[in-house]
């Protein structure tokens, strides 16, 4: 190979570079991506237009893999989630507050004495994988009811006590998804108590939704009527990273 | 005009009607939603670089996937086709990114962003998904409502010969095109390939596509049962994509092949040039 032509090919090479790094500038420039969020939007409204209590899909316990992977936070590297674990959780409490009429702290016996539902579905990772358990739990629609959400009550924040990547898990739920037949706060994975990779001793499930809207480690649920003030505002921990609130597709 | 005037014995080249308006603006709406969907999904694809078959995930055994591993302080890149192992270092399971070779299952160069960035490639998947499918419901819709499909993309019956195709194929593989007033009409290569793209493979990308949506699994359940699940959705999305690359390979050699600036005229203007043996012929709309 001549030097001139090794140098052009060269110079070719480095000049795709600097397109590459000028397309990275242009693709994350906010004017270029906010624009592009009308597909949540869009995602959203069919969701909501055909129907927003349509089950998922449920399956035998054939289906129930032995290998379901645990994603996330695994084992939460907080002292008092260590304690709590330390003790099999004996002093553990859910407390619900914020907008609603009668605030409660829950033992996980009087959860498990609430109105129960059983499902084995399909739980589905944003980065694409998916794996089928069985899960009971506490329909989260009684839960509310028996704290009685305020009318100006829009979501529901899932604290949790779990710190990933120097910032407390969370996530939201809008209303209307808290009275969904298979949005649990289940306690029991293929019917045992669930293990600290998978979120115990309570974890969301609102199936129809992507892992990340499945918050493990849940210890608070808080109505609010606006989410803007909590975490980076913008609905959930991953959401706070850019991924999309409404967590359907 | 001039042409016929100062040798009138000559072939004449004249301009016919090829591409409607319809056809033109979603042609490149399309063009630009399939570009941005195939380096974004392969964005999505690096997030869990393995596909496999039926409803969920058999980690152990994925039919295809990309990995990497170390050895003696260097990153090499393995793919997995069924049982069999693959050194692609540097292409499929490590690549370099900004100079250095990291751990990914496509490389930089075929992704967007560049860099791993699962919840911005999937906002540009989602954006051109409807950008793609709304232009696509279009084109469908005039298609079979205009007549574009029975006037121009149905093969006739003469065309269906086994002595017409095999002889297309001949002809195509010497890149012998039709000429004069032969190619005033798509050969039947040209109208398999389109139909078979058009009508089948962009379709399948869009349900597989859909497939992939917990929300959407429960509203059509019968998604799941189409495609065997969502795992098996998402490997015949990526294999239909590659499809749809190697179709895009073929269409570029064909239309290059043919005539580049012809074929891309007649693709914005709608006026493609052909030569007619005798100059008595009127230019006018194609039949």
């Amino acid at each position: 190979m001549s030097l001139d032509r090794r140098r052009l090919l060269a110079s070719g090479v480095s000049l795709a570079g600097l397109a590459l790094t000028g397309c990275d500038r242009m693709e994350q420039n906010p004017n270029v991506v906010r624009p592009l969020s009308v597909a949540e939007d869009l995602n959203r409204g069919v969701q909501r237009l055909l129907g927003p209590r349509v089950l998922a899909r449920e399956f035998s316990r054939a289906d129930i893999t032995p290998d379901f992977r645990a994603n996330g936070t695994i084992d939460p590297p907080d002292a008092d989630y260590k304690a709590l674990v330390a003790t099999n959780f004996a002093g553990w409490t859910l407390t619900v507050d914020g907008l609603v009429q009668r605030p409660l702290a829950l033992t996980l016996d009087e959860i498990r004495a609430l109105p129960a539902r059983t499902q084995i579905t399909r739980h589905d990772c944003v980065e694409g994988w998916s794996c089928i358990g069985e899960w009971a739990g506490a329909r989260m629609g009684p839960l509310m009811a028996m704290a009685g959400l305020e009318p100006e009550a829009r979501y529901i924040v899932l604290h949790c006590a779990d710190t990933l990547g120097g910032a407390r898990y969370y996530e939201t739920l809008d209303r209307v998804d808290v009275d969904h037949p298979q949005t649990i706060l289940a306690y029991d994975m293929n019917g045992a108590p669930l293990t600290v990779a998978h979120g115990a001793p309570l974890r969301l499930r609102a199936e129809r939704y992507l892992g990340y809207k499945q918050a493990k480690y849940v210890m608070r649920l808080e109505a609010v009527a606006s989410f803007a003030h909590i975490g980076g505002g913008h609905g959930g921990y991953w959401e706070d990273q850019g991924y999309d609130r409404y967590a359907g597709i | 005009m001039t042409d016929a005037a100062a040798a009138p014995t000559r072939p004449k080249r004249v301009l016919v009607r090829r591409h409607g308006l319809v056809t033109r603006v979603t042609h490149w709406v399309n063009a630009l939603s399939i570009f941005f969907l195939l380096l974004s999904g392969l964005q999505i694809f690096n997030a869990h670089p393995a596909l496999y078959w039926g409803q969920q995930s058999d980690f152990a055994h994925p039919w295809l996937a990309m990995g990497a591993y170390e050895q003696a302080g260097r990153l090499h890149g393995v793919t997995r086709v069924g049982e069999t192992l693959f050194d692609t270092t540097g292409f499929l399971g490590a690549s370099k990114e900004g100079g250095v070779t990291v751990a990914r299952g496509f490389p930089s160069w075929l992704t967007i962003p560049s860099f791993r960035f699962l919840a911005l490639g999937r906002r540009y998947h989602f954006f051109f998904a409807w950008l793609f499918a709304i232009n696509g419901a279009v084109y469908v819709a005039t298609a079979l409502l205009g007549g574009h499909l029975k006037r121009d993309l149905a093969p006739t019956r003469d065309q269906l010969e086994p002595r017409h195709v095999l002889g297309e194929i001949w002809d195509h593989m010497r890149l012998k095109f039709p000429r004069g007033e032969a190619a005033k009409r798509y050969n039947v290569l040209q109208k398999g390939a389109y139909l078979g793209v058009a009508f089948v493979l962009l379709p399948v990308m869009v349900l597989t596509g859909m497939t992939m949506s917990p929300s959407l699994d429960a509203d059509f359940p019968w998604l799941l049962d189409l495609f065997g699940g969502r795992q098996s959705a998402r490997s015949i999305h990526f294999i239909a994509a590659s499809l749809i690359v190697l179709f895009f390979l073929v269409h570029i050699a064909m239309v290059v092949a043919s005539g580049a600036w012809n074929n891309v005229r007649s693709m914005v203007t709608g006026r493609y040039a052909i030569t007619l043996p005798r100059p008595d012929v009127q230019p006018g709309d194609a039949p």
